[in-house]
């Protein structure tokens, strides 16, 4: 049986800029002007275990994302690189969402394609970094989960044996679909858009969802965007700096004693 | 109401360190609503940590012991958790952000439909309009500043932090408190995602969490031939080694020795610092290091306003010089 499988990805601002990165500290939103948008790296390994899964069983993958109308460039690419098909999540109304009002509304875009076998997620977004939203989107989706997943043995297309990590080794879980999982970057290689891809990706379809598919789930104006967020930023601030720094300078072996003198000085040699 | 509640992590019979920390983090705050300190312990056999926990400060333990429980099981843990902060009704509930209690607090937040802030590193309340109000503190990601997190009109307000951020309390030996066992019914419809076996890894290996001295590298050790100098700098101080995010990125160190934000949060009493600018991150993961050194190449590089030793140079000339000079002064 053909699996129904469903990717969701993030535009995130490049990690590499991430030094440019600044607050206004008068609204408390973020200045990221210049800085490039690219596809959060865990997200892309996501989608190539959905591509692989395929490959084995069959099916059909659609990539998912929730963000502004530039998000799309990230679906594009996703598509180029092998899935079936995009869906933009896109709303006035969906911004300034916490990961649960973010979840509720990636949850009812993937109800839209009616009967999901499995949803794959990378672990954590490279900004927000908080890993919060596999696990609130399988509870929106009633769903169970796993997070922290290193391997995904498929026993048989309806069993399937994830290795999730711990600080000091791993769990398998025995997991029964439909569910949600969200990946680590180690979970695999992840392929990149070849030039055909890029071709075909042309006569593939972007399905566009606003606030309508909130409606079609049940979900009401408070659940959503930052009106439906528990969680607001109250502020911005610089972090306190209370060391003050000596520096040290001279030819590296000088440089090497005064150093070393000097942590003897504070007894931490 | 006026309760703050913790998830009490135990794994193998024995409390993690950071449940230790997030109670003491809660004692702290409880101070400020002259409301009680609740834990919650899941697992099997694991009633004699109720009383550890009491020791420590916790006033009320619930136990939730099965064998089912033994491991964590994602969805009985979340609906067990949920329901008794739906009973007890807290201000404010902390969760250590262990890979565990990652995937446990947000499934447990969402079922209370209330927020979650990952990641703080300091706590505090505040009186904002008529409420008293938890403000979480986070780094805000790659910048140069920090984030306060509100949660104004749910509860509970709840926060996972990483192993290290907070310290543990003192023990006291002998202290009472009141310990509650439950024991809620299991569905099998808790167990569509089953755990069924623990694979323990890095047998033998030195973890972070408790090395005294850490030498750390970032990505400006890739014109000095990659990490080796690290490594043998942190073997000559018999310390450890680790590394930045771009450090893991060019598969120098494992994801366990990463520090920052997104990685490792440790407090050695030496921290020393190679080739890495000081994005905040990277440094929200050591900042509490008894005393930090930085050494990179640029001299405007933030690194240096949180380090109490600095050296502007050349990685490669400063550090050999270091690893020769370290070796004569152990030798004597």
């Amino acid at each position: 049986m053909p699996l129904k499988i469903a990717v969701c990805i993030k535009q995130v601002p490049d990690p590499e800029h991430f030094d440019r990165i600044a607050m206004d500290p008068q609204t408390g939103t973020i200045i990221r002007s210049g800085i490039p948008a690219v596809t959060n790296l865990p997200d892309r390994h996501a989608l190539e275990e959905a591509l692989r899964i395929r490959e084995k069983y069959g099916g059909s993958v659609t990539v998912l994302t929730m963000g502004p109308p530039q998000a799309r460039k990230c679906l594009e690419e996703a598509l180029a690189t092998g899935a079936d098909r995009g869906m933009l999540l896109c709303d006035p109304s969906f911004a300034g969402a916490d990961t649960l009002a973010t979840a509720r509304v990636l949850a009812a875009g993937i109800q839209t394609l009616k009967g999901c076998d499995i949803v794959l997620c990378g672990n954590e977004s490279a900004d927000g970094a908080t890993g919060q939203l596999p696990a609130q989107l399988a509870f929106f989706l009633g769903m169970p989960h796993v997070t922290y997943a290193r391997n995904i043995k498929w026993m048989d297309e309806r069993k399937i044996i994830v290795e999730r990590d711990t600080e000091t080794g791993y769990l398998k879980v025995d997991l029964r679909l439909p569910a949600v999982i969200a990946v680590l970057r180690k979970i695999n290689d992840y392929r990149l858009p070849t030039v055909m891809g890029i071709v075909e990706a042309a006569g593939k379809e972007i399905l566009e969802h606003g606030c309508a598919v909130c409606e079609g789930a049940g979900l009401s104006w408070d659940e959503i965007g930052g009106k439906g967020s528990p969680t607001k930023v109250a502020g911005v601030f610089e972090p306190a700096h209370k060391r003050k720094v000596e520096m040290i300078d001279g030819e590296p072996q000088d440089i090497a004693k005064k150093l070393i003198r000097k942590l003897h000085e504070f007894d931490v040699l | 109401m006026n309760e703050i509640v913790i998830w009490a992590e135990q794994r193998d019979h024995r409390l993690l360190q950071v449940a230790l920390e997030v109670l003491q983090k809660a004692r702290d705050l409880s101070s400020f609503y002259k409301g009680r300190v609740s834990a919650i312990l899941i697992g099997e056999n694991c009633a004699h940590l109720a009383e550890e926990l009491v020791e420590y400060g916790a006033s009320r333990v619930f136990v939730v012991e099965n064998p089912k429980l033994r491991l964590y099981q994602s969805e009985a843990y979340a609906r067990i958790i949920a329901r008794i902060l739906e009973e007890v009704a807290p201000e404010i509930v902390l969760i250590g952000g262990t890979t565990i209690g990652m995937d446990l607090a947000p499934a447990v937040a969402a079922r209370l439909r209330t927020g979650l802030t990952a990641h703080c590193v300091d706590l505090f309340v505040e009186k904002i309009g008529d409420r008293d109000q938890l403000v979480q503190v986070v780094p805000g990601w790659g910048g140069n500043m920090m984030i306060r997190i509100v949660c104004p009109e749910h509860r509970p307000q709840m926060v996972t932090i990483r192993p290290g951020v907070m310290e543990k309390g003192e023990r006291k030996p002998g202290e009472k408190g009141e310990i509650v066992f439950l024991k809620p019914e299991l569905r099998e419809e808790d167990f569509q995602a089953r755990a069924i076996e623990f694979v323990r890894e890095q047998q033998g290996e030195k973890t972070l969490d408790d090395a005294e001295i850490i030498v750390s590298g970032g990505f400006g050790l890739y014109s000095a031939g990659g990490f080796g100098l690290v490594e043998e700098l942190a073997a000559v101080l018999g310390g450890e080694f680790a590394g930045t995010r771009p450090a893991f990125d060019e598969s120098w160190i494992p994801e366990s020795r990463m520090i920052g934000q997104s990685g490792k949060t440790v407090r050695p009493k030496l921290f020393i610092s190679i080739g890495a600018s000081g994005a905040v991150h990277y440094t929200t993961g050591f900042q509490k290091s008894r005393v930090i050194v930085a050494i990179d190449k640029n001299p405007n590089a933030p690194i240096f306003s949180i380090a109490d030793l600095g050296i502007v140079g050349d990685v490669k000339k400063i550090v050999p010089a270091l690893i020769e000079e370290l070796k004569r002064d152990r030798s004597l």
